[in-house]
């Protein structure tokens, strides 16, 4: 039950320990040397093995472990970072995010890692003799006398965590120190004492354990003693007198804590108890969690930066709802003020607006997130695909600090992933041809994100092959897709987006990577319900450019409301190019459809009441004509429709779950006099 | 004396009476304005702003292909949810809420009045009244809103 309200926490800060080791790990790969990237990486895996063993996750805890292990030896220069020791963390690495993923999902986060474990192993006797000489120092130094582990010892309940952190701390010349504190008889605040005592010992060393235990001294329920169990590199006397400074203590003892001496005992009683070692569930103190001291103070200081909170993003929807309510009832109360012509009124409003108008800012901003949170699955991801392939990638990263709405980024995942293995599937080719073509043996592959005006770009490049029209019309036409004749009136455009057509695929064979041709169609699909569009842009031998844009934010969007006839629609202002009244004698006939010139370009038009079958009065002619002009990609087009209204902030409703597929419809919207309008879906009207 | 009871909404229609059961219906609602939605079948009349939520609304007259009649003050929405599709169906009145006994349901003989037995799900005979059960399930379902989708007037 306790463990539950931690657990989210868990969940979200041993994702970013992971995400971290992923980060590093990629970094080590590039830079093998670099012995500061393994204590990042070794930072990660320590802390998230600390959570780990605290939440009683003990194969997740023993796989960290074991990977520490191995980074250890790394960072103390006894393995050598090469790819074959990288592969193996890296799948140890896999093996974490699965429990994780398993333990968020309700699972009990069990899963067999023997297998990596045995690995892991192996990696590590690579190395074997200077580990043992290690040992042998460490040793020597605990033949010095000592005070004897019995039965009577306060640490009867130390788990394997603890054990394995005493038993490195040698290794790494920490000392163990076993230190026995009595207060003061009189002693008022024993609480307060206890408080200062740990100060004193986490400034000096780590505290692994404490009898009787953290909460129950911090609750004052002890008597007048109580023992630590201390990892330090200070000497005793040191520890002591520290300890000594703090008032109305009766005295200090410190003594050396032998680790092994401990597991021998603990084995005979073992053999002895059984039952015992079912108790042994305690679970390790906070200080468990704790980095040592100093590594410790320096990630304080890292987050005190900024601080944030974490916030239920279910709370965020909610408070998103309330304020597209509000939203509504603004535009009701704009319209009445405007009819009622009150000048108190309107100032009134006027000021609620401004401010909501901020309120819509933050509430969207604070629903923004990183594209980076997607973007940061892919290196890995690209990494074991271009060894699965037998390619070589330079995979770069561009803009990923780029925001965009939280809809968005759980949406875009899938569709990304697809188009980075199409690319490298497809398009990359093998180190051997790209020497061939004269190209480096090393291709690229550009994931970049940027912002421009309403909306978010994501581009996709590489410097491949380029796709190959004549075999993408020649299987268009195998498929089914378009007939032969019709491949003949296409653009280059045109062709390119075949391979988004469903029942597509180029690939010579197909690949567990990509191809069977399902992907692409569900990529477009995918950005196409989310507002966004994507382009392809390809050159033969130089590679191919996808583009993807999408809309800043879902809910809330800009719009131009027009009449027609006695019908109010939106059209959204990100469609929009701009607006002209054009005189009926300007309008000219191409194909027999109805055309303008505009800024020296041939845009047809569409009536908008004859789309949408709006009752009329054909009487009714006008010699002007509004013309909204909207565009999709490349392609303009000019909505013809009765008159402008007027620009508006609305709220996107769908239609429910009865109307679906309404043509050239993408939604709804409630105005201000509680009417509903209808959302053209301009895209569907440029084809 | 154990007998099971279905509470039902029962609304007019053409001289008829039906009846649906009452946790499918949300609300009743006043006729107001309906926003037409352009290139729908005949029968979906258009959507209303719903406290807030956007409503699609039909016409059970034409659902069911009988003669249309003008609204009057008599004319009611009935708000139904089913299957989470949420959909109001303009019906002539809707006045009563009666328990029918289970036992009194009889399934659909092969006519009823004028509407397809496909869309009733039983008939219950209660004294002298006639209450004709839809089966919402057929009645909403999107099979009839399929259209071609067909692009006019660009290219």
């Amino acid at each position: 039950m306790e463990m539950n309200q931690y657990l989210e926490v868990f969940i979200d800060e041993s994702k970013e320990h992971l995400q971290t080791m992923n980060d590093q790990l990629l970094e080590l790969e590039k830079n093998p040397t670099e012995l500061s990237i393994v204590q990042e990486i070794f930072r990660a895996a320590h802390t998230l093995k600390g959570m780990s063993a605290t939440m009683g996750f003990e194969d997740l805890a023993d796989l960290t472990h074991k990977m520490e292990n191995v980074l250890d030896a790394v960072r103390n220069e006894q393995i050598q970072v090469d790819s074959n020791m990288l592969d193996i963390v890296f799948e140890a690495v896999e093996y974490l995010e699965e429990i994780i993923f398993d333990i968020a999902d309700g699972g009990d986060g069990k899963k067999d890692v023997q297998d990596v474990v045995a690995k892991l192993q192996q990696i590590e006797k690579g190395e074997m003799p200077l580990e043992v000489q290690q040992n042998e120092v460490a040793a020597t130094y605990e033949a010095a006398p000592v005070s004897e582990v019995d039965a009577d010892s306060p640490f009867q309940n130390l788990d394997e965590f603890e054990l394995t952190v005493l038993q490195e701390s040698k290794d790494r010349n920490f000392q163990n120190f076993h230190v026995h504190v009595r207060l003061r008889e009189d002693c008022l605040l024993k609480a307060a004492r206890v408080y200062m005592v740990f100060e004193i010992l986490e400034q000096v060393g780590e505290v692994i354990k404490s009898n009787p235990s953290v909460e129950d001294l911090e609750e004052e329920k002890f008597e007048y003693d109580f023992d630590v169990l201390l990892v330090t590199k200070e000497a005793k006397e040191d520890i002591s007198a520290r300890i000594m400074k703090v008032s109305e203590i009766e005295n200090v003892e410190v003594n050396p804590f032998l680790v092994n001496q401990f597991i021998e005992s603990k084995k005979k009683l073992r053999k002895d108890d059984a039952e015992e070692q079912e108790s042994k569930q305690e679970k390790p103190e906070k200080a468990a969690e704790n980095e040592k001291a100093p590594k410790a103070q320096k990630e304080s200081k890292k987050k005190s930066v900024s601080k944030t909170i974490r916030v239920n993003i279910d709370r965020l929807d909610v408070l998103m709802n309330l304020f597209e309510e509000l939203v509504i009832d603004r535009g009701r109360l704009e319209q009445i003020s405007y009819e009622l012509n009150h000048n108190d009124l309107k100032e009134t409003v006027e000021r609620m607006s401004r401010i909501s108008s901020d309120l819509q800012n933050i509430i969207l901003t604070m629903r923004m997130v990183p594209i980076e949170q997607v973007f940061n699955r892919f290196p890995r991801m690209v990494r074991q695909l271009a060894r699965d392939l037998n390619k070589k990638v330079d995979f770069q990263v561009i803009g990923q600090e780029t925001e965009l709405d939280r809809t968005v980024i759980d949406e875009i995942g899938d569709p990304l992933v697809h188009l980075i293995r199409n690319a490298l599937d497809h398009g990359i080719e093998i180190p051997e041809e790209r020497v061939k073509k004269g190209k480096p043996e090393q291709g690229t592959l550009k994931l970049k994100a940027y912002h421009s005006g309403n909306h978010v770009y994501v581009e996709i490049e590489d410097d491949g092959q380029g796709i190959n029209k004549e075999k993408v019309i020649n299987k268009a036409v195998q498929n089914g897709v378009i007939t032969r004749e019709q491949s003949e009136s296409m653009t280059d455009q045109q062709i390119y987006e075949l391979i988004m057509a469903s029942g597509f695929s180029t690939a010579d064979k197909i690949s567990d990577v990509s191809g069977r041709g399902v992907g692409l169609d569900v990529v477009k699909n995918t950005i196409e319900s989310l507002g966004g569009s994507i382009t392809i842009e390809s050159k033969p031998g130089e590679g191919s450019l996808f583009s993807i844009q999408l809309p800043l934010t879902l809910s809330i969007i800009s719009v131009m409301l027009v009449e027609i006839a006695n019908e109010r629609y939106a059209i959204p202002l990100s469609s929009i190019i701009e607006t002209a009244i054009v005189k009926k004698e300007d309008i000219m006939h191409a194909h027999n459809k109805q055309v303008i010139d505009f800024r020296g370009k041939v845009v047809p038009l569409v009536h908008l009441k004859e789309v949408f079958e709006v009752p009329h009065d054909e009487s009714e002619q006008d010699d002007l004509y509004s013309i909204v002009i909207v565009r999709k990609g490349e392609k303009m087009a000019g909505m013809v429709v009765d008159s402008f209204i007027g620009q508006q902030e609305i709220v996107l409703k769908s239609l429910g779950n009865y109307l679906t597929n309404v043509f050239a419809i993408s939604g709804a919207t409630i105005l201000g006099n509680g009417e509903v309008a209808l959302i053209v879906d301009t895209n569907a009207l440029i084809k | 004396m154990s007998e099971e009871y279905m509470k039902v909404i029962v609304f007019q229609l053409k001289e008829e009476e039906y009846g649906v059961p009452v946790k499918y219906v949300g609300s009743i609602e006043r006729m107001q304005n309906i926003t037409r939605v352009p290139r729908t079948p005949e029968f979906v009349k258009g959507v209303i702003n719903l406290r807030g939520v956007v409503t699609p609304i039909i016409d059970l007259r034409e659902r069911f292909d009988l003669e249309t009649a003008e609204y009057t003050d008599s004319t009611r929405i009935i708000i139904v949810n089913i299957d989470d599709k949420e959909v109001g169906m303009i019906v002539d009145g809707a006045n009563d809420v009666i328990d029918i006994p289970e036992s009194t349901i009889e399934p659909p003989p092969e006519v009823v009045g004028s509407v397809e037995a496909d869309y009733i799900h039983g008939v219950a005979k209660l004294d002298k009244r006639l209450l004709i059960l839809l089966n919402l399930d057929k009645v909403l379902s999107r099979d009839e809103l399929k259209q071609i989708q067909t692009v006019e007037g660009t290219s």
